[in-house]
C-alpha cells in the first residue's frame, strides 16, 4: 500500500515534529512494514526549461545525440552570445522532444535520488553539458520511463521550480500489508493505526452522514446473497464530464501508484484509497434494466476493461444488466457501461462480496486489480452506503450536478461476534509481565474493539473491518502490537531432553564424510529433469526411470518433472566442470529421487477441526511417490594425478565400484557385485550392487555415447545407490572384532579358468572352502602365454588360521586341497 | 717369550720406561682420535692395539723384568692399554654414528616437492550448515525431524491453517504435482514436518527440521527454485513469545557469535499467532554507529532479516491433535542458503547449484 505522507498527516493530528522516518519506523513496529520511502529527497536546482534548439549529432558509436540550447529562466541562464541565445547547453540522448517543448532540467548541483548522484557539468560528445533533461524515471515518477518528460504547453514558465510543480517534494510510504490486515489497504485504516501508534485521537473519515433515502436509486437484483451480501447504488445527475480532476486528487492517485484518468474515475479510485471500499461508476445512460448480480452461465464470455475476452466459469460472480454482464464482480468492469467524456448521469455501485468468491475469480482469470486485492483481504462490510455517498459528494463538489435523493440498499451483514479469552492470556502468551488487564483493554479499544471484563474473562467485540480477530490468540497479537514486540524478554526454555541424532541421521553424516574422504566433492543440483535428459542417458523407451512425477507448473518445458536419477544433475555438473577446464573431476551428490507409485490414489484433503486418524494418515502417505535418498557419483580424468614421482592413474570402472564398496563398508553392510548391463553404463563394464539379494544400485564405466553426449572424456565412470536401502540394512552396532592369536599359514594358489568365470565369485567360493581359511585375496590376474586362449590365470593369497591351536601340516594341506577341489568342481579351475 | 734376564737393570729396559709407555699410549690415542672412518680405525687398531703394536710388545717385555719391577711396569702398561682400548671403543661408536648420520644425510629428499596426487574431497556448505545447526539444537536437548519433499497438500497447507482460499497460499509460488487433483505439492517450507511430528508424537515436543524446500522462482543471482530452511517447533506447557525469543537469541549466538542478538517485528503467518519477523543484529558492523552507514551486509540498517516466527496458532494444534488448552508452543524458520551467501560474501546464488568443484572445495569437510 502506497501511502502519501501529506494525506496521512491530514487524516491524523500527527505533530509536524514527527519525521517521515520516525513515522515509518513506528508503523513498521505496528505490522505495517516500510518497504521504502518514495520521493521527497530531491535537492538543488530542478527547474522547468524550454528547448530553444536541438541539433541531432550522429556519433561514432552509432548513437545520435541532441545538442540542445535550453532556456532555464533568467536566474539560471548563461548570457546570450553572438552564436547562441541566453540558456544552457545540454547534451541529451533521447529524441521524443523538440524545440519549443517544456521539459524538466536538473542543473548542476541537483541531487536526484532515482539516479543516486549529484548532477554536474560534464564534458561529453565534444560539448560541455551543463545539466540534464530529465525522464520520468530519472525524476522517480511512475509511468512511461522510455523518454523525456514533456510538460503540457503553457503549464509553466522556464525557470519555475519543477519540484513544487510536479509535487516531487511529496513523500510516499510504501508499506507492506500482511494478508490478514485488509483494513490497511485504505488511508482510513493506516490513519487509525497511526493514531494508535502515536497515542493520538482519531477521527474516522468514514463518519459520513447519509440522509434518509426517499426512493430507489437504481434497481438491483441480487441472485446470490451469499456471494454478494450487500449491494448499494446511488445516483448523481447533471455531472460535467469535462471538469478536470483537482490537482491534489490527481497527485495522490499517482503517489498511490494509480493513473489519473478522468474526474469520475479518479473520484471513484480516490474513495477506494481513502476508505478502502472499491466502487464503480456506471454511465446511467448505458445501463439497460436493473443491475443483476448472478453467477456466470455456461459458455458466457466477458471482455474486461483490459481488453481481454474471457471465457467465464460458472463459479464467476457477475454484475449484469439486461444486455448481459457488465463486470466481473469485485475484480474488473467492462467497457460497455463505463463513464466517458459525454457522461452526465452516473450510477455509483458500492457492494460487499464474499472474499473467497473474489479470490478464486481473480486467481482463475489471473487478473489482479486494486478492487480484487481489497475484496480478497476483506473490506468493511458496513461501509457501502457511506462510501457511495462520499463518491457522490466528491463528484458533485468537483464536477457539478446533484446527488439524487434515492438510495438502493440490497442486503445487510451482521459481523458482530464476541471473542472470549482468559484475561491473563495476553500476558501468558506474550510472556510480557507488564501486560495487565488495563493495558490489554486500552490496546484493544485503540483497535476500535468493544471490550468488557467479565470476571476472569475478557469479552472482545472486534470492529466489522477486522476479519483477522476471531480467536483468543488473535486478540493477544493486537495487544502485543500496541504494547510493543520489543517488550518481549528473552527466556531460554528447558527442553525435555532429546535423544540426540537418530541412527539414520548419524549414518548419513558418515556417508558424507566417507564420500569426501574418498576425494569426492559434493555438489547440489536441482531435481528437475525431462525426456531430453533421459535420452542423453541412453535410457530405453520402456525404462522405468522415464516414468516421472510430473509438475503442473514446471519452470521449463524441457524439465517437466522430478528426476528419477541423480545422474541427470550430476552429469550436467560434470559437463560444466569439464567445460570450465577441469581435467580431473570427482563429484557426488546425496539427495532424493522421485518415483511415481503406480495406481496411487489422490492425497485426501482432511478437515482441520480434529487430528486425522492413524488410518487416515496412512492413506495420505500411501498417495505420495517413493522418494528414496540416493547417493550418486561421477569420476573422470585421473583418479590420482601424475606428478614428479610417477604418472597419473586414470579413472577406471573399478573406481566407481570402489566408492560403492566404501559406502557399504562404512555402514557395515554386505554389498556384493554382479555383472549387469544397464544404461547409462558401458554394457560390459557395469556392476549391479546387490544387498540381501536385491539390486540397490549400479556402478561402472559410462557408455561411450553417454560420455560423448555430456562432453566428458572417454572412460568416465559413475555410480548410484539407494542410500535408504543401505541405511535400513545397517546394523545397530557394527561387527565385533574376531581374530585368533595363533600363527597364520600362507598359501598361494594360482588357477587357470575360462575368462567367463567371475573372479569375484571364485574368490568368494575359495573363502568358504574351509573353516580354516581366514581370507582370500586376488593378487594377480594374467592372460597370455602359456595360459590358453579364452582362459585367464587368477592367483590368490590364501591365509589360514585356527581359533584355538597352531595348524598342523596336515590341516593346511587338507584345507588347500578342499579349496582346489571346490574351484575345480564349481568353476572348472585347474591349478597352475 | 724370553727368559728373565737378571743382568738387566729393570729401569733400564727402554720400552717399559714410564715416559716411553706414555709416548706409546699418546701415539695410540692420537691415531685413534685421528681416525675418521671404520677403515682408519681398523688400521689404528692393528697398529696400536694388535699383537704387533708397541704396547703389546712392551707388555711382553714385562716378564723379563725382575719380579719386584714387574708390578709397577705391569700396572703402567696395563693402564696405557686400557686407556687405548677405551678410546678405541668410544671412537668406534662415534665413527659408526657419524657414518650412519652421513648415510642418512645422503638419503635427504626435497620435502618441498608438491604432494598432490590424492584427490581432496569436500562437503557442500549447505550440507555442513545443516549439520552445524542440527548440532546446536541437539545440544539444547532438541531432536531433528525430517519428512518427504513431495508432500500432501493437506500437510503443506490446510493443517497449517492455510485454507484453500487463503491469500498467503497463492503467495507461496507452489509447484503442484500433476494432476492438480492428486493434491500433492513440492513442499514450500519444512513446516509439514512439524505437523507430522505433532500428529505422531505427544508433547513435550522440541524439534528442528532442516531440509530442502521448493518455490517456483526462476533461478537468478538472488533466487532459486530450490533452497534450504531450518524450522523449529516447541510444544510444551507454558511456552510463550519470551521462550521463542530466548531460543532465537541462543541460536543467533551459536551461529553468529556471542554478541549477536535478535529483535522482533510484527508480521503475519497463518500458522502462528502472534507472528513476528526476526532480525539479527548485523554480524558485520554490529550496528556500530561508526560503521553501520557504509555496511554492505545490512545496507545501513544495523539489522539483517533472518526469518519468521511466532506462537503456534491453536488452529494448527487442533488440526494436529494437540490440546490447545493445555499446551502452547512456538515455531520459527529461516533460510540457510542466505546464511551461506551472506557469511561468505557470495554474490550469485547460482554458484551454490552449478556444481563447479571450485565452489565446494574451499569448504573442505566442515565450515
Ligand atoms: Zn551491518
Amino acid at each position: 500500500m502506497k501511502v502519501p505522507v501529506s494525506w496521512l498527516r491530514e487524516l491524523t493530528s500527527l505533530p509536524s515534529s514527527v519525521s517521515t522516518e520516525e513515522l515509518a519506523a513506528r508503523l513498521t513496529a505496528f505490522d505495517l512494514k516500510l518497504e521504502e520511502i518514495i520521493g521527497g529527497r530531491i535537492t538543488g536546482p530542478l527547474v522547468v526549461g524550454r528547448v530553444l534548439t536541438a541539433e541531432p549529432e550522429p556519433q561514432k558509436n552509432g548513437k545520435t545525440i541532441n545538442w540542445c540550447r535550453v532556456d532555464v529562466g533568467p536566474e539560471h541562464n548563461e548570457p546570450a552570445t553572438e552564436d547562441v541565445p541566453a540558456g544552457r547547453g545540454i547534451v541529451c540522448g533521447a529524441h521524443n522532444f523538440g524545440p519549443g517543448d517544456l521539459v524538466v532540467v536538473s542543473l548542476p548541483g541537483t541531487f536526484l535520488p532515482a539516479m543516486g548522484f549529484e548532477i554536474g557539468s560534464r564534458k561529453t560528445y565534444g560539448h560541455v553539458s551543463d545539466g540534464m533533461i530529465c525522464s520520468t524515471a530519472e525524476l522517480g515518477l511512475p509511468g512511461d520511463a522510455s523518454g523525456i518528460l514533456v510538460l503540457e504547453p503553457g503549464s509553466a514558465e522556464p525557470g519555475a521550480d519543477a519540484v513544487e510543480l510536479l509535487g516531487l517534494n511529496q513523500e510516499t510510504l510504501d508499506l507492506e500489508v500482511n494478508p490478514d490486515r485488509g483494513y490497511a489497504w485504505s488511508m482510513r485504516g493506516v490513519a487509525r493505526d497511526t493514531a494508535l501508534a502515536f497515542g493520538l485521537p482519531f477521527e474516522d473519515p468514514a463518519d459520513i452522514a447519509v440522509p434518509e433515502a426517499e426512493a430507489e436509486a437504481y434497481p438491483v437484483v441480487v441472485e446470490d446473497a451469499a456471494a454478494c451480501p450487500v449491494f448499494t447504488t446511488l445516483r448523481v445527475s447533471g455531472f460535467d464530464p469535462t471538469r478536470p480532476t483537482p490537482a491534489v486528487i490527481a497527485r495522490r492517485l499517482v503517489q498511490a501508484g494509480m493513473r489519473s484518468i478522468s474526474l469520475a474515475v479518479d473520484v471513484s479510485n480516490y474513495v477506494m484509497l481513502e476508505l478502502g471500499q472499491p466502487n464503480h461508476a456506471y454511465d446511467a445512460a448505458k445501463l439497460k434494466g436493473p443491475i443483476r448480480v448472478r453467477r456466470a452461465a455456461a459458455g458466457e464470455r466477458l471482455t474486461t476493461l483490459d481488453d481481454i475476452d474471457r471465457a467465464l466459469d460458472p463459479q464467476d460472480l457477475l454484475i449484469c444488466d439486461d444486455d448481459g454482464p457488465v463486470g466481473l464482480a469485485g475484480v474488473m468492469g467492462a467497457a460497455r457501461v463505463e463513464i466517458d467524456d459525454a457522461t452526465t448521469d452516473i450510477v455509483i455501485e458500492a457492494a460487499h462480496f464474499d472474499r473467497a468468491t473474489i479470490a478464486r475469480a481473480s486467481r482463475r482469470h489471473r487478473l489482479s486489480s486494486e478492487a480484487a486485492r481489497r475484496f480478497e483481504r476483506g473490506v468493511d462490510p458496513t461501509l457501502q452506503v457511506r462510501a457511495a455517498r462520499r463518491v457522490a459528494e466528491l463528484l458533485v463538489e468537483h464536477g457539478g450536478g446533484q446527488v439524487e435523493p434515492g438510495l438502493t440498499v440490497v442486503g445487510e451483514v451482521d459481523t458482530r461476534r464476541e471473542v472470549v479469552l482468559p484475561v491473563d492470556l495476553p500476558r501468558r502468551i506474550a510472556g510480557v509481565e507488564s501486560i495487565d488487564t488495563d493495558a490489554a483493554v486500552r490496546a484493544l479499544e485503540g483497535n476500535a474493539c468493544e471490550v468488557r471484563v467479565d470476571g476472569e474473562s475478557l469479552v472482545v467485540v472486534p470492529p466489522p473491518w477486522r476479519f483477522d480477530i476471531n480467536d483468543p490468540y488473535d486478540v493477544v497479537e493486537e495487544v502485543l502490537r500496541v504494547v510493543g514486540y520489543d517488550q518481549v524478554p528473552s527466556v531460554l526454555p528447558q527442553a525435555s531432553g532429546g535423544r540426540g541424532l537418530t541412527r539414520a541421521q548419524e549414518l548419513r553424516r558418515r556417508v558424507g564424510y566417507a564420500l569426501a574422504g574418498d576425494g569426492l566433492v559434493e555438489v547440489k543440483t536441482f531435481p528437475f529433469a525431462g525426456p531430453a535428459d533421459f535420452d542423453r542417458l541412453g535410457l530405453g523407451s520402456d525404462d522405468e526411470r522415464r516414468r516421472q512425477v510430473l509438475l503442473e507448473n514446471p519452470l521449463s518445458a524441457e524439465e517437466p518433472g522430478l528426476t528419477t536419477t541423480l545422474l541427470t544433475g550430476l552429469l550436467r555438473s560434470a559437463s560444466l566442470n569439464v567445460g570450465r577446464g577441469h581435467d580431473d573431476v570427482a563429484i557426488s551428490e546425496v539427495g532424493r529421487v522421485f518415483r511415481p507409485r503406480s495406481g496411487a490414489p489422490a492425497a485426501p484433503i482432511y478437515g482441520v477441526d480434529r487430528r486425522p486418524t492413524p488410518e487416515e494418515l496412512a492413506v495420505l502417505d500411501a498417495a505420495l511417490p517413493d522418494q528414496p535418498l540416493t547417493a550418486s557419483w561421477v569420476l573422470l580424468g585421473d583418479r590420482e594425478r601424475g606428478g614428479w614421482d610417477g604418472p597419473g592413474r586414470p579413472v577406471a570402472w573399478a573406481d566407481a565400484v570402489a566408492v560403492a564398496r566404501r559406502l557399504a563398508d562404512v555402514l557395515h553392510v554386505e554389498v556384493s557385485v554382479e555383472a549387469a548391463s544397464l544404461a547409462p553404463f558401458h554394457p560390459g563394464r557395469c556392476a549391479a550392487l546387490v544387498l540381501d539379494g536385491r539390486v540397490v544400485g549400479h556402478a561402472g564405466e559410462l557408455h561411450p555415447k553417454v560420455a560423448e553426449a555430456y562432453g566428458l572424456p572417454p572412460r568416465a565412470v559413475a555410480g548410484e545407490v539407494d542410500l535408504d536401502a543401505l541405511l535400513a540394512a545397517a546394523p545397530e552396532i557394527g561387527p565385533r572384532p574376531d581374530f585368533s592369536a595363533f600363527p597364520v599359514a600362507k598359501e598361494d594358489l594360482a588357477f587357470i579358468v575360462e575368462s567367463t568365470v567371475p573372479a569375484g565369485a571364485l574368490q568368494q567360493a575359495l573363502a568358504e572352502a574351509s573353516p580354516l581359511i581366514e581370507s582370500v585375496r586376488l593378487f594377480d590376474l594374467y592372460t597370455g602365454e602359456p595360459v590358453p586362449q579364452g582362459h585367464v590365470s587368477l592367483a590368490f593369497n590364501v591365509r589360514l588360521r585356527a581359533d584355538d591351536h597352531t595348524l598342523t601340516e596336515d590341516e593346511i594341506a587338507g584345507a588347500r586341497a578342499a579349496a582346489v577341489q571346490l574351484a575345480a568342481d564349481r568353476f572348472g579351475a585347474t591349478l597352475r | 717369550m724370553s727368559a728373565p734376564n737378571s743382568d738387566y737393570d729393570p729401569v733400564e729396559v727402554t720400552p717399559l720406561r714410564a715416559d716411553e709407555v706414555e709416548r706409546m699410549r699418546d701415539e695410540a690415542l692420537a691415531a685413534i682420535a685421528a681416525a675418521d672412518s671404520i677403515e682408519a680405525l681398523k688400521q689404528a687398531k692393528i697398529e696400536h692395539v694388535g699383537d704387533r703394536s708397541p704396547l703389546a710388545l712392551a707388555n711382553r717385555e714385562i716378564g723379563a723384568l725382575p719380579p719386584q719391577a714387574r708390578k709397577e711396569a705391569g700396572q703402567r702398561v696395563g693402564q696405557a692399554r686400557g686407556a687405548v682400548n677405551q678410546a678405541l671403543t668410544r671412537r668406534t661408536d662415534e665413527v659408526e654414528a657419524e657414518e650412519f648420520e652421513r648415510k642418512l644425510a645422503a638419503e635427504a629428499v626435497d620435502v618441498t616437492l608438491p604432494i598432490d596426487r590424492e584427490p581432496v574431497g569436500a562437503r557442500h556448505p549447505l550440507t555442513t550448515i545443516q549439520d552445524h545447526v542440527s548440532d546446536i539444537f541437539v545440544a539444547m536437548g532438541w531432536e531433528i525431524a525430517e519428512g518427504p519433499e513431495v508432500e500432501a497438500e493437506w500437510l503443506n497447507f490446510d493443517a497449517l491453517n492455510l485454507g484453500p482460499d487463503h491469500p498467503a497460499r497463492t503467495m507461496m509460488d507452489t509447484f503442484w504435482v500433476t494432476p492438480e487433483s492428486a493434491a500433492m505439492v513440492l513442499r514450500t517450507h519444512t513446516s509439514p514436518v512439524q505437523a507430522r511430528t505433532m500428529l505422531t508424537r505427544t508433547p513435550p515436543i522440541y524439534i528442528a527440521c532442516p531440509g530442502r524446500v521448493f518455490r517456483t522462482d526462476e533461478p537468478d543471482a538472488t533466487h532459486a527454485p530450490v533452497f534450504h530452511q531450518v524450522e523449529g517447533l516447541a510444544i510444551d506447557e507454558g511456552l510463550s513469545m519470551a521462550h521463542l525469543k530466548g531460543t532465537l537469541d541462543h541460536l543467533a549466538r551459536a551461529i553468529y557469535g556471542a554478541d549477536i542478538t535478535t529483535r522482533f517485528r510484527p508480521s503475519y503467518f497463518p500458522f502462528t499467532e502472534p507472528s513476528a519477523e526476526v532480525d539479527l543484529l548485523c554480524y558485520v558492523c554490529h550496528n556500530d554507529s561508526a560503521q553501520v552507514a557504509d555496511c554492505p551486509t545490512c545496507r545501513g540498517e544495523g539489522w539483517v532479516e533472518w526469518g519468521g516466527c511466532g506462537v503456534v496458532n491453536p488452529r494448527v494444534l487442533i488440526a494436529c491433535g494437540v490440546d490447545p488448552e493445555r499446551y502452547s508452543g512456538f515455531a520459527f524458520g529461516m533460510g540457510l542458503d542466505r546464511t551461506i551467501t551472506s557469511r561468505y560474501d557470495i554474490a550469485d546464488l547460482r554458484d551454490l547449484w552449478d556444481g563447479d568443484i571450485r565452489f565446494t572445495e574451499p569448504f573442505g569437510i566442515g565450515l
